[in-house]
């Protein structure tokens, strides 16, 4: 007989750190805020409305549930866009639903990217598409990454193909301290970035700490030109953010709005930060300021310190093994993620790479590879979790997304191999309950405008 | 015939450094992939003696006094040989100080040589090395022209002799890259490509110099593309007034018009590809290599009618360029098909060599799916081993097991495309490979996070 399997150290450590942790605080569950941007009173709002689907059975593959479960010969049933349930062969499958055999398939949640600039860094990587970094102050926490994203980037059609991507994170870049705010979406073609958006999800800050913001306003001679000149900036913005939220909000100011909100808890913070030491600092001054950082990404080196990010419930959003590509890259060694994991803290495999981003999984599993290595055996079903309910929860949205659990969105990939072997490719992908890719069906398969008409339409890419 | 390896090796052994330490030893039990393009052959033997391939397959007797390693439950495969590198030339890319891939600011162009400024001992080269890549090319970066100067073959030893063969192809940009870099069209690049290599062959007919070694070359593999003697000061050629090239770089395209020096030409754009293909009808003797071709499935045919062989990322999918529009990742596997001798490459900055068994392994991957073309395991495996030695005239001589071949020898723990393997052991000409690096390093200092006697510092 097989069931529901969860592991009980690996699993267990995970909650442990997510329990005290923002990664947890599923913020900006949909309920109307405050002021400051909180989702029901956000202008832009979402107008996404989930495609028809039919209810669906996946039966007698090997599900991983990405909150840690594998269920070998599973079922995974889905009917109006959720998850209706998730069991053994024992389940049964109610009449009217489509029936599609798993058998030597697996099942995972959609795969989740958080840290992803599709959109504001579009292909064709052409200077009239560089929309991704408001690179003429050091902290614009005014502008918005949905005000850039260019719903017909080619890259999402990509990720969701190749990658089984069904939600991502797309963030403004790290030239400044305070970049802006990013905006979460599906996975699902649009004329808008409004059609776009995940209805409901919270808003990020992301923040970006050494080199990059130093190098660029440095070299134009302006402040920051180090980093504690970083630091300097960043704790001035946030004395004069508490001071317009103690204020009497009679003039409106769009990046102190945005501040306001990541002070009263409303919005998330991203932070790009790769040297253990920097990390530390920032959270020393997340403490002094009062707010949370959800995820630092890049994250080199948390290895060094996992002890204090599994303390303070900072998730770490991480590459496999990029490596030696800029000074603070130096120190990246492939089994950071195991380490990270090893010491209880959250892991998260992001991509911030139009390609990565296509196999997210395969990164995972090399993580995975590498930790076993050194004696760090993670199952499977954990590290499934790295790149689906950990990244959920880590942009607050793992309340409604990430997992296969009743109730959550039907968010589904069907892989035509173990998602952790170079071997497997997506085939069926579902984005609330509505098939949006099947690789078996040439045209269920979304080509954007840029590429009508051009060489390649359409193939298989 | 062994009798002759056997003695031809005992030669090589005196002649060759690296091959002084060689092991003799054997792998037996292994399942071994020769690179040859075939597939897997299980329980089989790898004997290395001398520094060299001896023998390959089921049914080898392992030799006496060979040390025999057992390879139950590994994979053995040729060393990788990763096509067009910036392997050595940087210690941290976006640190300008220690990036040595580019001389936008340089006066010369075609005569730049990267032979000289290959550091051995770079953490790139390490780390690759601990991937299982064993051989390499590497090439300068285009700067002020459309000639990035001259790539070597280098060996990934820990030794301070990376450079196998220097000079080994000339390398020249003439898409979109190029164009920006001749003045702004591809109009220039086509241009300045032309003029530089009719300046070339009048200087190399002035200077009355025939175009060969004057003597043997000092060098490992015998068949070196010495130092031009025009460079080396011996010119009495004159030139015209209107010349654009410096005397040095003139004289560094000399071996490529006399189709000596292999000439690499990177463009994407499928019609780019066939302005290629078309210069070899005015300059005949040009012995081209297409790098990029993201579009070369568009025009396959006509790249395997004209024989030149092609260096091509295995995942390129999106266009990030205009001269990629058609990337996909069938782009390798459809020219595959169509005849066109393909490896996987090239490698540079964040795309380091050492992914180069995961690409092969999308590749495979891709041969499941409805209307893609990949490969199969013994293509994929190939695609970066023996074919890229082959384009990189190193055929037989390495990334391929079999009697004869450099002992460049990898053990994993699986799969070697499988992203969850990694080499356990790693050989070059026979010697094994220290695996450890500044990574390993931090590896081992950072296993756990106890400070309660001391900082970290001291845990070395």
């Amino acid at each position: 007989m097989s069931g529901r399997i969860r592991v009980a150290k690996w699993g267990c450590a995970l909650l442990a750190g997510l329990a005290l942790s923002a990664c947890a605080s599923d913020g900006g569950s949909g309920k109307a805020k405050s002021a400051s941007g909180a989702p029901a009173e956000a202008p832009y709002p979402s107008t996404y409305q989930p495609y028809p689907g039919t209810p669906t059975a996946l039966v007698g593959a090997t599900v991983f549930d990405g909150a840690g479960g594998r269920i070998d010969n599973g079922t995974v049933l889905f009917e109006n866009g959720r998850i209706a349930a998730v069991g053994g062969p024992d389940l049964a499958v109610p009449a009217g639903f489509t029936r599609i055999d798993g058998s030597g398939k697996f099942v995972t949640p959609g795969v989740i990217d958080i840290h992803s600039h599709l959109g504001d860094y579009p292909t064709p990587s052409v200077a009239a598409h560089s929309d991704g970094n408001e690179a003429t102050d050091p902290a614009t926490p005014d502008v918005w990454a949905e005000h850039s994203v260019w719903p017909q980037d080619p890259g999402f059609t990509r990720a969701l193909a190749n990658g089984g991507i069904t939600s991502l994170q797309i963030l403004p870049g790290s030239a400044n301290l305070m970049g802006g705010r990013s905006v979460t979406l599906k996975n699902v073609p649009s004329r808008t970035v409004q059609g776009m958006k995940f209805p409901g999800a919270p808003y990020s800050l992301k923040m970006a700490c050494g080199e990059n913001p130093k190098r660029v306003y440095g070299s134009k001679g302006r402040k920051p030109s180090t980093r504690m000149g970083n630091f300097a900036v960043n704790r001035q913005t946030w004395i004069d953010a508490q001071a317009y939220m103690d204020g009497d909000h009679a003039k409106r100011d769009l990046g102190n709005e945005t501040l306001e909100g990541v002070l009263k808890g409303e919005i998330l913070v991203q932070n790009h930060c790769y040297r253990a030491d920097e990390m530390a600092l920032v959270l020393d001054m997340a403490k002094e300021f009062g707010y949370k950082v959800a995820a630092f990404h890049h994250a080199v080196e948390s290895y060094k310190i996992a002890d204090l990010l599994r303390e303070a419930g900072v998730c770490s959003a991480v590459w496999a093994d990029w490596y030696g590509f800029k000074m603070e890259a130096y120190d990246a060694i492939p089994e950071n993620a195991a380490l990270i994991a090893k010491e209880g803290a959250c892991v998260v495999i992001h991509s911030d790479d139009e390609n990565g981003i296509q196999r997210l999984n395969q990164e995972a599993a090399k993580a995975q590879a590498d930790g076993r290595r050194m004696g760090i055996d993670i199952p499977d079903e954990v590290v499934v979790g790295w790149f689906t309910l950990n990244a959920a929860k880590a942009m607050g949205i793992g309340d409604r997304t990430g997992s296969l659990e009743s109730g959550k969105m039907a968010d589904v990939v069907l892989w035509n191999g173990d998602p952790l072997s170079v071997y497997s490719r997506p085939e069926k992908v579902w984005i609330d309950g509505a098939l949006m890719y099947d690789a078996l069906d040439r045209k269920r398969r979304p080509v954007s405008d840029f590429e009508l008409g051009q060489p390649g339409e359409g193939d298989v890419k | 015939m062994k009798r002759f390896t056997l003695a031809a090796i005992a030669a090589l052994a005196l002649i060759l450094p690296a091959a002084a330490q060689a092991q003799d030893f054997a792998v037996t039990g292994a399942t071994v992939g020769t690179g040859d393009g075939g597939e897997p052959i299980e329980n089989a033997t790898v004997v290395v003696r001398g520094g060299r391939i001896v023998a390959v397959g089921t049914g080898v007797a392992v030799p006496a006094g060979v040390q025999v390693i057992d390879g139950t439950g590994t994979w053995v495969t040729p060393g990788l040989f990763a096509a067009v590198t910036d392997l050595g030339l940087y210690d941290v890319m976006a640190v300008s100080d220690s990036n040595d891939t580019e001389a936008g600011d340089s006066p010369f162009n075609a005569a730049l040589d990267a032979a000289p400024a290959i550091n051995s001992a770079s953490q790139d080269i390490a780390v690759s090395r601990e991937g299982g890549v064993t051989r390499a090319t590497v090439a300068p970066d285009a700067g002020s022209s459309i000639f990035a100067g001259q790539g070597a073959v280098i060996d990934l030893g820990a030794d301070r002799e990376a450079v196998v063969r220097p000079r080994a192809f000339q390398f020249v940009e003439l898409g979109e890259y190029g164009a920006r870099r001749a003045g702004g069209s591809r109009t220039a690049a086509h241009a300045l490509f032309r003029n530089a290599l009719r300046e070339a062959r009048a200087y190399g007919a002035r200077a009355a110099i025939p175009g060969r070694a004057s003597r043997p070359d000092p060098l490992r593999t015998g068949d070196d593309l010495p130092v031009d003697p025009r460079l080396a000061g011996s010119d009495s050629a004159e030139r015209s007034a209107d010349v654009l090239l410096t005397r040095f770089d003139a004289a560094a395209l000399v071996p490529v018009i006399e189709g000596r020096q292999p000439l690499y030409v990177h463009v994407e754009r499928a019609s780019d590809i066939l302005s290629v293909i078309d210069l070899k009808r005015e300059f005949p003797k040009l012995d081209l290599v297409i790098v990029g071709a993201s579009e070369g499935w568009e025009v396959a045919p006509q790249i395997a009618a004209s024989g030149i062989p092609v260096i091509a990322a295995a995942l390129n999918d999106l266009p990030a360029k205009f001269e990629q529009l058609a990337s996909t990742q069938s782009n390798v596997g459809r020219m595959k098909q169509a005849g066109v001798k393909v490896a996987i490459g090239p490698f540079d900055g964040d795309n380091h060599p050492r992914y180069a068994p995961q690409y092969a392994g999308n590749l495979v991957a891709l041969s499941k799916l409805p209307g893609a073309a990949g490969l199969t395991w013994g293509e994929a495996l190939a695609a970066i081993t023996s074919i890229p030695a082959e384009i990189s005239g190193m055929g037989g001589r390495n990334g391929v097991l079999k009697a004869g071949a450099a002992g460049d020898v990898v053990i994993w723990d699986g799969d070697p495309l499988e992203v969850s393997s990694a080499p356990v052991k790693v050989f070059i000409d026979g010697v094994e490979q220290p695996l450890a690096n500044h990574q390993s390093r931090l590896r081992q200092r950072y296993r756990d996070l106890d400070e309660s006697d001391q900082p970290k510092a001291y845990d070395w």
